[in-house]
């Protein structure tokens, strides 16, 4: 029998593979190295589902039985589903194959942290605080905007990427989306990510007033999950004044990244109820 | 004269400071980065830790600056207050405009709008035209709440237009905020949360208030029948449980079992299955050893027996438990304490800790005394508290997703069909629409009208043609 761990080890280089189509795809203008990359792409986040259903059985057989999303490992391999489904949507909705390069590259990187020895892919079973629907939908909802956020980001690289070269027109600067697409795409990115995170804020409210009986504790994470929330809000603001688009946009949704990325893995440097994910 | 155009454009000055995106954009940010400050220091702490965490200066520094509890500090709140100020002067500020545009006397449309706009298709027809300006209308009007149909000088426009209210989206977001600012104060004044420690098989009505040591009357009484504490085989803890059930006028009202994450709610109360601990119990053996034989009786007692000592040399009554009793000085921990009655003489207090199994040696008497083979008994530790505020806030929640949904993913859009012969045999129908708060949405929706429009050409037997 097959396992999950196991699983995620092979899905952990499909998704770099995809990358590499990809990458090749851009430079090279091969329509079939692109098409090889979504096909990847699509292969990787099946994969990744699967290990995830598999892994919610795997906790079955040994008698614990919950949504496989209470350590650091299985919030990995969530997060890398979400990046594929989001990323694919997107491509199929606006067909820029480009930041197919990053998305595969994200969740090559997330599962490639998850198989380091430190995060550890043992069950473990629930502790009591964490048994709770409303954790699951926490913590899903807060993976949906996390990965539209990361793809957000992605997007943002290539416009400052774009923006840097002299002829943005021609060779493979050309090959990027234009600078209105890019900056459209974020934003639509943006608005999804930013209501998913108010979701997963609101939902570990809800369930911090039923676990511990005070819905906001300014604890560490809540906090830079808030501050996080107030980077983004302040881009959507930015976006609604004259002149607050392009460059500037996207030096803001990389900061927004940094507060993501913090609020995710920085936390748990500092002390907090938090600390077991 | 001077003095009141002066003052006016003073207040207008204030208003416009208040009213501008740019403080709201600088106001979130500062909140976002002081906001580290207070997971970097940790909170609430005491002055003795922190001086040696930071030593002397920092601490002094860190102090004035009340970094140690940031988020209820002046300054803090005083940046909260002014996001406040600014979303309702900024709101009212562009409310009036907006409510012209959802509410106007008459859709204003501009034909010149459409002819520039993105979203734009154009399909011919060879004939019968015409006959294709009924089935238009009643679709347009259908599914566009706005229409309007005019006459040009070769043919006709249908004019439709919808969404309008949905800008108010971005109210409806500040408004959820001002609510959930609301909450959040009457949480803080209103609100407290207190601890009970209930043993099994008690009943107590009095909590103790956090951070205040308060002891305060509830309205109901708790009494717990039960706890159990049940582990994995790996040793974690599984599920903490009580059989808890509140009774109020002596009839009981609620009755359950309590476990983390299923909080009993009464009477705007919630009870939270919190800690637990073992305290102990009623029963015990008192061990009685006489110093002379060395003899030693156990007995079975518990508190407010009277134990008959052997040969009728008087009694032992044991009278109390303290949790840690206080002994010249020194924390004895938990202690029973006992009086002898010797037969002749006056009684004397005896002090039985359980840590120290030979302490009563020292006093040298006939007996010595001691305890053993106590019953524990579980307590359970409840948390309660009553916050008026959640329900303020939860609503403000479903308020601001509403909002989301409005502002992000619904757009007030604008569709002109116009219908133009171009030549005596042909006639070309354009879809345009817009979306006049620049929302992206119109575009799907031009070509869903187009759509109907190029399947209503081919449904009518009289006109023939083609999306171009
Ligand atoms: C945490 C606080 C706030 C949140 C979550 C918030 C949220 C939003 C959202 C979601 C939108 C719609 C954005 C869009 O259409 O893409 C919006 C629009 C707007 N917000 Fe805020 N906002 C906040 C505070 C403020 C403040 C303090 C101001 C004060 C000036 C402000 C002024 C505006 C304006 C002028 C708009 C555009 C309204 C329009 O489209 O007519 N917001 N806000």
């Amino acid at each position: 029998m097959i396992e999950s761990t196991s699983i995620i080890s092979y899905v952990t280089f499909i998704f770099g593979l995809s990358s590499l189509f990809y990458i090749i795809g851009w430079i090279s203008k091969s329509n079939k190295a692109n098409t090889l990359g979504t096909i990847t792409m699509i292969i990787a986040t099946i994969g990744s589902g699967s290990a995830f259903f598999l892994r919610w059985m795997e906790t079955y057989w040994i008698g614990y039985g919950h949504v496989p999303l209470a350590s650091l490992y299985e919030s990995l391999i969530f997060f890398s589903l979400t990046i594929g489904v989001i990323y694919l949507f997107i491509e199929f909705r606006y067909k820029v194959r480009v930041v197919g390069i990053f998305a595969g590259l994200a969740a090559f990187l997330t599962l490639a942290y998850a198989s380091l020895p430190s995060v550890g892919d043992q069950i473990q079973p629930l502790m009591p605080a964490l048994k709770s629907n409303w954790l699951i939908v926490h913590v899903m909802t807060y993976f949906f905007g996390y990965a539209a956020l990361t793809l957000a980001f992605c997007v943002s690289l290539l416009y400052l990427l774009k923006s840097a070269g002299k002829n943005t027109n021609e060779g493979i600067l050309g090959r990027i989306p234009g600078f209105k697409t890019l900056d459209e795409l974020t934003y639509q990115l943006v608005m999804f990510g930013f209501l998913f995170i108010t979701l997963g804020l609101i939902t570990g409210a809800v369930w911090a007033e039923q676990a511990w009986g005070r819905y906001w504790g300014w604890d560490p994470k809540e906090t830079w999950s808030l501050i996080t929330w107030l980077v983004y809000a302040t881009l959507l603001h930015a976006r609604l004044m004259r002149g607050w688009e392009g460059k500037r946009l996207a030096y803001l949704s990389i900061l927004g990244f940094a507060a993501v990325m913090f609020t995710y893995f920085g936390v748990n440097l500092l002390p907090g109820l938090h600390s077991y994910l | 004269m001077n003095d009141t155009i002066k003052s006016v454009d003073l207040t207008d000055r204030i208003w416009n400071f208040f009213a501008s995106v740019k403080l709201s954009v600088i106001v979130l940010l500062s909140l976002a980065f002081t906001s580290i400050i207070g997971t970097l220091i940790p909170q609430n702490k005491s002055s003795a830790q922190y001086i040696q965490q930071y030593g002397e200066s920092w601490h002094g520094f860190f102090e004035a600056m009340n970094f140690y509890d940031m988020y209820s500090s002046w300054w803090f709140q005083l940046l909260l207050a002014l996001l406040i100020v600014n979303i309702i002067v900024c709101s009212i500020d562009r409310l009036s405009a907006t409510w012209k545009i959802i509410f106007p006397n008459k859709p204003i449309y501009k034909a010149g709008r459409f002819q520039k706009s993105n979203w734009r298709r154009s399909l011919s027809t060879t004939q019968g035209s015409e006959d294709l300006q009924k089935p238009l209308t009643h679709f347009m009007e259908k599914h566009y709440r706005h229409c309007r149909v005019e006459e040009t000088d070769d043919g006709y426009l249908i004019y439709g237009e919808k969404g309008r209210w949905t800008r108010l989206g971005a109210y409806v977001v500040h408004l959820s905020i001002l609510l959930l600012v609301l909450g959040v104060l009457i949480s803080s004044l209103f609100g407290y949360e207190g601890h009970m420690n209930l043993p099994v098989g008690s009943t107590d009505n009095i909590m103790t208030l956090r951070h205040s040591n308060t002891r305060v009357q509830l309205p109901f009484e708790l009494r717990c029948d039960d706890f159990s504490v049940s582990h994995y085989p790996s040793g974690r803890a599984k599920e903490y449980r009580s059989e808890l059930a509140v009774i109020e006028n002596d009839t009981v009202a609620v009755e359950r079992s309590l476990i983390v994450n299923d909080p009993i709610r009464y009477k705007g109360f919630s009870i939270f299955q919190s800690t637990y601990g073992q305290i102990p119990g009623d029963t015990f053996s008192l061990v009685l050893t006489d110093n002379a034989s060395g003899l030693q009786i156990e007995k079975r007692a518990s508190i407010g027996d009277e134990i008959d000592l052997p040969g009728g040399k008087g009694t032992i009554s044991i009278e109390d438990y303290v949790g840690n009793f206080n002994f010249r000085g020194r924390n004895l921990g938990p202690t029973y304490l006992s009086m002898l009655v010797p037969e002749s003489g006056s009684p004397r207090p005896i002090v039985l800790p359980l840590q120290h199994a030979n302490f009563d040696r020292m006093r040298g008497g006939e007996f010595t005394f001691s305890i053993k083979n106590i019953d524990y008994n579980y307590f359970t530790g409840l948390q309660i508290s009553r916050d008026p505020g959640i329900p303020i806030v939860y609503v403000s929640f479903i308020i601001m997703l509403l909002g989301f949904l409005m502002t992000f993913y619904m757009s007030h859009r604008q569709i002109c069909i116009e219908a133009r012969r171009t030549s005596d045999t042909e006639t070309t129908i354009f879809v345009s629409g817009i979306s006049p708060n620049k929302r992206s949405g119109a575009n799907m929706a031009v070509k869903r009208v187009a759509q109907k429009v190029d399947h209503l050409i081919k449904q009518n037997p009289n006109t023939q043609g083609h999306i171009r």
